[in-house]
């Protein structure tokens, strides 16, 4: 049992997060929002508008072949110029504004995503795609949560194979999840039926949601597995900004880590990260339904808590519009609703428990 | 990432499996908790059988992956507990292979893995335990021998130890951390009283130990004089880190069995206790996959556990004290009743936040190791 990363794999990750950082970096994030905010125009858009630039410039650190081979998928080397081609729905241009409305998804951005692999990950090589396995997939979302990604990341990548472009992301796919469907306007392809949607003025400034009568499917595993993912990212995310600000921050004379009552808030947001983060791993290798109830579980608390903690720890700053603090809380809590919520997850497990498992 | 064994360690497993199906139904009935000598021999009586069956050695000498197997299989086929052979197996046995010189492992450890000699840690006093180095049992050289008085507390075993690994202060002179010494002390030294405490859970499961100018011999010093913090702080990571392992397994036995009492007795068709129970599932199987995630990694890094062990310890405690308290939702007003197993269970399941280092002081260790906070006070 060797239950840690193997170089591939470390590759692969470290190749993501500077992939992503090069091309939706917080600045870009905070130019999302402040787009969105102003009701939608330009809206979401990548911080590198020619995403293709820097060409050849290898993110994975060494590695194996696999991980060298997919964090060169992910880092975009052979393709260019990506950032402006427009995907069938037609790209909000960097003039292109519109008086009111949800965010648009930039569909630049979405090329650049499906240029890097993230939604072919897991398409087998014979057909085009990268070839790698829900492990590898788990690295990747855990990143896009990391840096706040926006768009139907999860229902896109699902349906990469199943609905043409979806692998290459010149087809958005959006998909109905529960009562909800996220990113319904700026889709090119829904799963599910969307009759009756009505918008919802979303909470989470980066993600429109509709609500939709239709009756619940089972929620696929996966989907669940790679939305736990996500909220891994940002479960470790705000631990990182949580402990920076603590750091730094001074008051009474000393930075504010030294008390301990924050110290202990920012301990707490890592136990649950990091118990979390064994969780999903685990749940990536077995693909086992209740490991990956349970992974959800422990993901959703260690994202939501942590990014309330964090709140905290960042006192009146972390309340200000301008704070990246609030974004991860809120997109934690969308995808708190996806695939059943915890309640779901909770009853899986509950039905796990039987006299053979004494 | 992997979470499957070699074929070698599956042979491991199912040698193992099928010695425990034969030697589990011979041993004999366990004793009450108050028995303490009962227990004692019952204890030692179980490494003596790991020990001829050749698994007496399992936590010391076998991979991380071996050791999780054994852990994993002995508590799923419910055998003895490593009871009154805790600190010696544990942390003592472990402190003394890294720290010890050749004549102390060949005097120490071989009675530990053979059953013959039990080990208490005589780390805390009356005004030393969560600030552990400020403790001021005195020590002084005279000859061969050092001289100790003072007083030890919540010393688990002590009654029926045979050694105590013992902190004393060495340098009363120097920094608080700087004065101290790790001393084997033989508990039939003349000099020595232990006074049982009763816990809340009722039996006397620790003592007062007193000390009053007990010679023990300079050759029983593991590590440098003055140097005691540094051995301090490897069996502490030993005690956090690897020691509650097992008992992950333990606890989702008891979960299983929950869920089984609740089906019969129609608790479960309440759907909030149904949920809390697989909420519980969750948290369990997330401090298994814990477990191999940090067994893993000290793999890699070569041994003894770092920092990680104290987030496992943090969210362990916690979630055990949650087991035993959704065990007592599941029981009903049964939940008061002491002759019910998870009743004297949820009482010292009180005690895991404390021992081994409080809950803040986790947090502490975590804030400043893991994620560099400022010390704090
Ligand atoms: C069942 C059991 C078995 C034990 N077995 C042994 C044994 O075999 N050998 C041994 O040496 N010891 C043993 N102990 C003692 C144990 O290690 C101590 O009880 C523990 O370290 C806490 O110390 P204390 O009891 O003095 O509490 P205190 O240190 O007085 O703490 C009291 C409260 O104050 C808090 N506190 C103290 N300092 C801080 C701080 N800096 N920051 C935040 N909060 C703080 C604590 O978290 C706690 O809530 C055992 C204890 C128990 C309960």
């Amino acid at each position: 049992m060797r239950f840690r990363l193997t170089d591939d794999q470390r590759a692969l990750r470290d190749g993501v997060r500077e992939a992503l950082a090069r091309r939706f970096d917080g600045r870009a994030l905070r130019a999302a929002v402040e787009e969105a905010d102003r009701g939608g125009g330009a809206g979401v858009r990548g911080g590198a508008r020619g995403t293709g630039e820097g060409p050849g410039r290898s993110a994975a650190g060494g590695g194996g072949a696999g991980g060298a081979r997919a964090a060169a998928a992910l880092d975009g080397r052979g393709h260019g110029g990506t950032g402006s081609s427009g995907g069938p729905g037609g790209a909000g241009g960097p003039g292109e504004g519109r008086a009111a409305g949800p965010p648009r998804l930039d569909r630049g951005l979405w090329r650049a995503l499906g240029d890097l692999g993230f939604f072919a990950l897991r398409v087998p090589e014979t057909d085009g795609g990268v070839g790698l396995g829900l492990t590898e997939a788990v690295l990747v979302f855990e990143e896009a949560g990391r840096a706040l990604l926006p768009g139907p990341l999860v229902a896109t990548h699902l349906a990469a194979g199943a609905v043409p472009g979806a692998a290459t992301g010149e087809t958005v796919v959006a998909a109905v999840d529960g009562g909800l469907v996220e990113w319904l306007a700026e889709a090119d392809a829904v799963r599910g039926d969307t009759t009756g949607a009505v918008p919802l003025r979303s909470l989470d400034p980066l993600t429109p949601l509709h609500r939709v009568p239709a009756a619940r499917p089972a929620p696929d595993p996966v989907a669940i597995l790679l939305t736990a993912a996500e909220q891994l990212g940002t479960a470790g995310r705000v631990c990182e900004l949580a402990a920076q600000h603590a750091r730094a921050r001074e008051q009474f004379g000393r930075p504010i880590g030294a008390f301990q009552a924050v110290a202990h808030l920012c301990a707490g947001i890592l136990v649950r990260a990091e118990t979390a983060r064994a969780a999903v791993y685990a749940a990536a290798v077995t693909a086992d339904p209740a490991d990956i109830a349970a992974a959800r579980i422990l993901a959703d608390e260690a994202a939501v808590r942590g990014a309330r903690d964090c709140l905290q720890v960042h006192g009146g700053m972390g309340f200000t519009w301008e704070s990246e603090v609030h974004l991860h809380l809120k997109r934690a809590w969308v995808r708190t609703q996806r695939a059943g919520g915890v309640t779901e997850s909770e009853e899986v497990l509950a039905a796990a428990l039987t006299p053979e498992t004494v | 990432m992997d979470l499957s064994y070699t074929p070698e360690e599956e042979e491991f497993r199912a040698r193992l499996r099928e010695w425990l199906a034969r030697t589990l139904p011979a041993l004999p009935p366990r004793p009450s908790p108050d028995d303490w000598p009962g227990r004692r021999a019952y204890d030692l009586g179980w490494q003596r059988r790991l020990y001829e069956a050749g698994y007496a050695g399992v936590h010391w000498d076998a991979t991380p992956s071996v050791r999780l197997i054994f852990l994993e299989e002995t508590e799923k086929a419910g055998a003895p507990y490593v009871g009154a052979n805790f600190v010696g197996l544990l942390h003592a046995g472990p402190t003394i292979a890294a720290e010890g010189t050749d004549a102390q492992r060949a005097r120490w450890l071989p009675p530990i893995l053979r059953g013959e000699e039990v080990w208490c840690q005589g780390f805390s006093e009356p005004e030393a335990g969560s600030d552990l180095a400020a403790l001021r049992t005195r020590a002084w050289r005279d000859g061969d021998d050092y001289v100790v008085s003072g007083s030890k507390i919540w010393t688990s075993h002590a009654e029926v130890a045979d050694w105590c690994e013992l902190l004393v202060r060495t340098g009363p002179a120097a920094p608080k951390h700087r004065g101290i010494t790790w001393l084997a002390l033989p508990m039939d030294a003349p000099g020595i009283t232990v006074r049982p405490l009763r816990t809340l859970a009722g039996p006397a499961e620790f003592a007062e130990v007193f000390l009053d100018e007990v010679r023990v011999p300079v050759a029983n010093r593991v590590g440098d004089e003055n140097d005691g913090w540094r051995v301090t702080m490897v069996t502490l990571s030993f005690e956090r880190g690897t020691a509650f392992a097992g008992e992950v397994v333990a606890c989702r036995r008891v979960l299983a069995e929950l869920a089984v009492e609740a089906r019969k007795n129609g608790r479960w068709d309440d759907p909030a206790l149904r949920r809390r129970l697989g909420r519980l599932n969750a948290e369990f199987r997330a401090l298994w996959r814990l477990t191999q995630w940090n067994v893993s990694a000290a793999e890699a890094s070569g041994g003894v556990p770092g920092a990680g062990g104290s987030v496992f310890k943090l969210r362990y405690s916690h979630a055990r004290q949650d087991l035993y308290d959704a065990a007592a939702e599941v029981l009903g007003p049964d939940c008061l009743d002491l002759d019910r197993p998870w009743t004297p269970d949820r009482l010292s399941s009180l005690a895991y936040t404390i021992a081994a280092g409080t809950s803040q002081v986790q947090h502490s260790i975590i804030a400043e190791r893991i994620l560099g906070l400022p010390k704090g006070r």
